[in-house]
């Protein structure tokens, strides 16, 4: 087996040098009719090619986005990664060490780190960073959990714009908590009255822009009413892009900044993995889940990185922890770590206007189409469509035309009415031959 | 390189840093040991190492909520950016670098098969969210995956998403709390028996969903008693978390009769299952008795560690528990398949307590874990565990004249814990001891964990060591412990020497936290 270097002779002079007969006098301790005596019914050993070949297969059954015209988003995003982004985070060092507890000869982790914490306060506006959760949603999670602690109140509101799925996370883990939430119902064109439903007994309001449908809100009148109350303001994002071109929340009076940064570094991978950036004021920064990495000096006053304030963390505080976040996303943010670094203020800007602008440009031709209406006035690079008929099945028809056109709103919220609403995503992949493939498609379908 | 206090980054006077009498450098640099400033020493805000149009002119349509002011994220361009973060790596250990015995974390080979398959298009540029027709073989890569993981562990169901080992924990804990609602004892039922060793995620996890943590006390064999266990049971027993093997490196005896009394006093047995490369193919916990077990595939099938992630954390469900499995899952459907990603949608006898992930978990941690599973075959997978813990027993064999174990000379399973009882009176602590290791090339061990031993040092060298990596080993860890015991307390004290850094000042980091950096402004500091 080419991954074990023992052979049976080596194994034989360390079973005597131990003292013992044979293997099973080492697993002595496993109840004896507890012990397997026949194999597993499982096939046996492959060599790397068998490997190759049987993964390939099923690879092949499957749709990549970069090979259709491709419009799909809602959460997660194809950009192109430049090839050394891939290149670098596999260099052994990255990809084969642990979590930095030993800093000393770690600092090349800990050093990403710190620009990644960086990179994502500046992107958001805020403060300081984490050095990441395992997503947007569970970062979405745990930013509810954090201001509970903060305001020593169990009520989260919920805009009826967040991500159904993230909405889900918040829900099924209050619920266990027990703690309170809020959810407003979904409004294609956000005219939700959320501040009707914030009162003194609120501990957060949990808003996102672009929110769920594309829309871009503006947080400061929430922010304002929510510290009012005394609540905080949890801004969330999917798609971390966005913030190249739009006000970024912490000027906007966020308290907590949670959302998913896969868009940058990092592939579509069907959902996973991704990097959950979280960011917030200074003042909570003992408050906050998750790793942290710190600027100090070594023994001979030189400068370096530590991970920092783990008091809050399970291994330390065990039961009275922030969080039980141990292994989050290091290699996901080291991605993310280098496209920022590649693409810089100037290249984030630019790439974010060539989104922006593709997607307006698909939203004025769809919009053209006789029975489909564009839905979201103000976006990024996703919008909203209403289409004469259901949305899913024009997506499922299209997808066997070879365009996979957007998400059907309905599959994020079935039964909630939303069927002929969908979801269109542009980004700098799209060129106007996918664009015309799309509308096309549309018209023929419609 | 100049810091930001205008001094060469990395110089130093002292001598001795630099391996035995070298002159200090102009760059601070020591040849292949290389300092690397900041990206945002050395960026700057006008340079991009991407090359992309501007879009013809338009007009944006941001609802009035355009960035002003900049980002201020400065650009490396392809080449700069080449060497900045290669130069970063070097400065790092991997398993590549060496043998990497950190107890309880499973440093094994990462095979590179997996990260080409993980990198195939079919699966890495899918979307969560693509028609299911158009991702089969996704969803038939993971029905695999999920019988693998089920018959390796003899349980009725898993619950691929959650996306790292804590993860897994708390969606499997969600189940039984889930379990214990449906039968109207949640309000009774709340608390979870936690033994003094287990890992810290295990009692912050239970606390997280407000269940109230009971300690189970450590005994001196290092195994948790059933008559400890009975003594704490009573009509408020929710559960009992559990490592197996134990953080100690040890196979609980009595688990069977452990899981027997919980089951008993109608609570449930979550297994925490980091340790479970140690028997694979050799026990299945399902035939233990437990009810909910997490698999950290970044550990027992070889997904990458990446410098602390990502991981991935399905955990496999018991009958008992099987019902109430979180959205999403799998479901045949026709000739293929399909996804439960609705409560609602589920079937009759179906009752998933939520959701606990925005999408269907870590892919591409699925692929690795599969391309490991497929390569090793059941026959390899099992001859892994045994290596495993033969590697330990053969260290821990070697060692046990010079180093003190606390729970006396028995076989461990897949990693040997050694306490700091031979250091007393030499001057060197665990810390230095795991400090000097780094000098000799090593990885150090995991240190101070379990908390039950005091100084604990625990070593897992994984199957991935030849006989010759642990003999070299070996004797770079006695002629350390001899020179602790002549009372060569310098060469740990001070250590290490040759690193990239000396030791780093924690204490410092975490008093006034600099987590960000902050470009210097001389002007407004004096301002201020």
């Amino acid at each position: 087996m080419r991954y074990l270097p023992l052979s049976d002779a080596d194994r034989g002079e360390m079973l005597a040098r131990i003292g013992v007969d044979n293997i099973d006098a080492l697993f002595a301790d496993v109840p004896k009719d507890k012990l397997l005596t026949k194999p597993l019914d499982l096939p046996r050993h492959k060599s790397e090619l068998e490997v190759e070949r049987h993964l390939g297969r099923l690879a092949a059954r499957n749709v990549p986005a970069s090979s259709v015209p491709f419009f799909v988003g809602a959460g997660a995003y194809k950009h192109h990664v430049p090839a050394s982004v891939d290149h670098l985070i596999q260099r052994s060092e990255f990809l084969t060490s642990y979590t930095p507890y030993q800093p000393e000869i770690a600092q090349g982790t800990l050093q990403y780190l710190f620009e990644f914490q960086t990179q994502v306060a500046r992107l958001t506006g805020m403060d300081v960073a984490n050095a990441s959760m395992y997503d947007g949603s569970t970062g979405t999670g745990e930013a509810v959990l954090m201001a509970h602690r903060v305001t020593k109140r169990r009520k989260a509101v919920l805009s009826g714009g967040l991500h159904p799925h993230y909405a889900d996370v918040v829900r099924t883990l209050s619920r266990m908590a027990n703690d309170e939430v809020v959810s407003l119902a979904p409004d294609v064109r956000a005219k939700e009255d959320i501040f009707a439903a914030i009162d003194d007994a609120t501990s957060c309001v949990v808003v996102q822009s672009p929110d769920v449908f594309g829309n871009l809100r503006d947080l400061r009148p929430i922010a304002e009413k929510a510290h009012a109350h005394g609540a905080l303001l949890i801004a969330v994002f999917t798609e971390v892009m966005s913030l190249g071109l739009v006000t970024p929340p912490g000027e906007m009076g966020a308290d907590i900044v949670v959302g998913e940064g896969q868009s940058i570094g990092n592939g579509l991978n069907f959902g996973g993995p991704y990097v959950g950036l979280f960011a917030t004021r200074q003042q909570f920064v003992r408050q906050m889940p998750g790793r942290l990495c710190g600027e100090t000096v070594d023994a001979e006053g030189r400068r370096g990185f530590v991970l920092t304030l783990s008091t809050r963390e399970q291994h330390i505080r065990r039961d009275k922890a922030t969080s039980n976040i141990c292994t989050n996303s290091g290699l996901c943010c080291l991605a993310f770590t280098i496209h920022m670094t590649l693409l810089g203020e100037a290249g984030l800007t630019r790439l974010a206007r060539v989104n922006h602008a593709n997607a307006v440009k698909l939203a004025d031709a769809l919009d053209a189409l006789p029975g489909v209406s564009v839905q979201t006035a103000g976006f990024f690079n996703e919008f909203t469509v209403k289409l004469p008929k259901a949305a899913a099945g024009v997506v499922e028809a299209l997808a066997a035309k070879g365009v996979l056109a957007g998400v059907p709103v309905s599959r994020l919220l079935p039964g909630a009415g939303l069927d002929d609403l969908l979801l269109v995503a542009s980004t700098e992949v799209n060129t106007d031959e996918d664009r015309a493939a799309l509308v096309a498609g549309l018209k023929e379908m419609l | 390189m100049l810091n930001r206090s205008g001094q060469i980054a990395g110089r130093s006077d002292d001598a001795t840093s630099a391996g035995g009498g070298a002159h200090p450098t102009f760059t601070g640099n020591r040849a292949l040991q290389q300092e690397e400033a900041l990206l945002f020493e050395i960026g700057r805000r006008e340079t991009t190492g991407i090359d992309i149009a501007e879009p013809e002119a338009f007009k944006p349509r941001l609802n009035g909520l355009e960035r002003k002011g900049g980002v201020d994220i400065p650009g490396l361009s392809e080449p700069e950016t080449m060497r900045h973060f290669v130069k970063l790596s070097q400065k790092n250990y991997g398993i590549d670098t060496g043998l990497f015995p950190l107890g309880s974390c499973t440093m094994k080979h990462n095979p590179r098969l997996n990260e080409k398959m993980a990198r195939l298009p079919g699966f890495g540029d899918i979307h969560p969210l693509q028609p299911l027709s158009t991702v089969q073989g996704a969803l038939a890569l993971m029905e695999e995956l999920s019988r693998w993981l089920l018959e390796t562990t003899g349980m009725k169901a898993v619950a691929l998403s959650p996306k790292a080992g804590a993860h897994g924990e708390l969606a499997g804990m969600m189940a039984i709390k889930a379990a214990i609602d449906a039968k109207g004892e949640g309000a009774t039922r709340r608390v979870v028996l936690v033994p003094d060793s287990a890992h810290g995620t295990n009692p912050a996890t239970a606390a997280l969903i407000g269940f109230q943590v009971k300690p189970v006390p450590a005994r001196d064999d290092g195994w948790v008693h059933v008559e400890d266990v009975k003594a704490l049971l009573g009509p408020d027993i929710a559960g009992i978390m559990l490592t197996n093997p134990n953080t100690c490196g040890l196979f609980e005896p009595q688990i069977v009769e452990i899981a027997a009394a919980i089951h008993e006093a109608g609570g449930y047995f979550y297994c925490d299952g980091a340790n479970f490369n140690a028997i694979v193919g050799k026990a299945r916990p399902g035939d233990l008795g437990v009810d909910a077990m997490h698999i950290n595939l970044h550990k027992t099938f070889s997904t990458p560690h990446g410098g602390g992630g990502p991981g991935s954390g399905p955990v496999v469900l018991s009958g008992r528990l099987a019902a109430f499995a979180p959205v999403p899952y799998l479901k045949a459907e026709g000739e293929g398949l399909t996804l439960v990603e609705h409560d609602a949608a589920a079937a009759e006898g179906e009752a998933p307590f939520g959701r606990i992930t925005a999408f269907h978990g870590q892919m591409g941690m699925y692929v690795r874990a599969l391309s490991y599973m497929l390569s090793h075959g059941g026959d390899g997978i099992k001859q892994a565990s045994e290596d495993a813990v033969l590697n330990a027993n053969y260290v821990r064999a070697c060692l046990s004249d010079l180093m003190s174990l606390p729970f006396g000379d028995k076989p461990c399973m897949h990693e040997a814990l050694f306490d700091d009882a031979w250091l007393k009176g030499t001057g060197v602590t665990t810390l230095d001891f795991a400090k000097a290791m780094i000098d000799e090339g090593y990885h150090p061990m995991t240190v101070y964990f379990p908390l039950v031993v005091h100084g604990a040092m625990l070593v897992e060298p994984t199957e991935s060591e030849s006989k010759a990596s642990l003999d070299l080993f070996i004797a770079a860890l006695r002629d350390l412990a001899m020179a602790a015991k002549d009372g060569d307390a310098t060469r740990f004290t001070g250590a290490p020497y040759h690193a990239p850094r000396r030791r780093l000042d924690e204490t410092r980091a975490a008093r006034s936290p600099v987590l960000t950096y902050r470009t210097p402004e001389p002007v407004r500091e004096a301002a201020e």
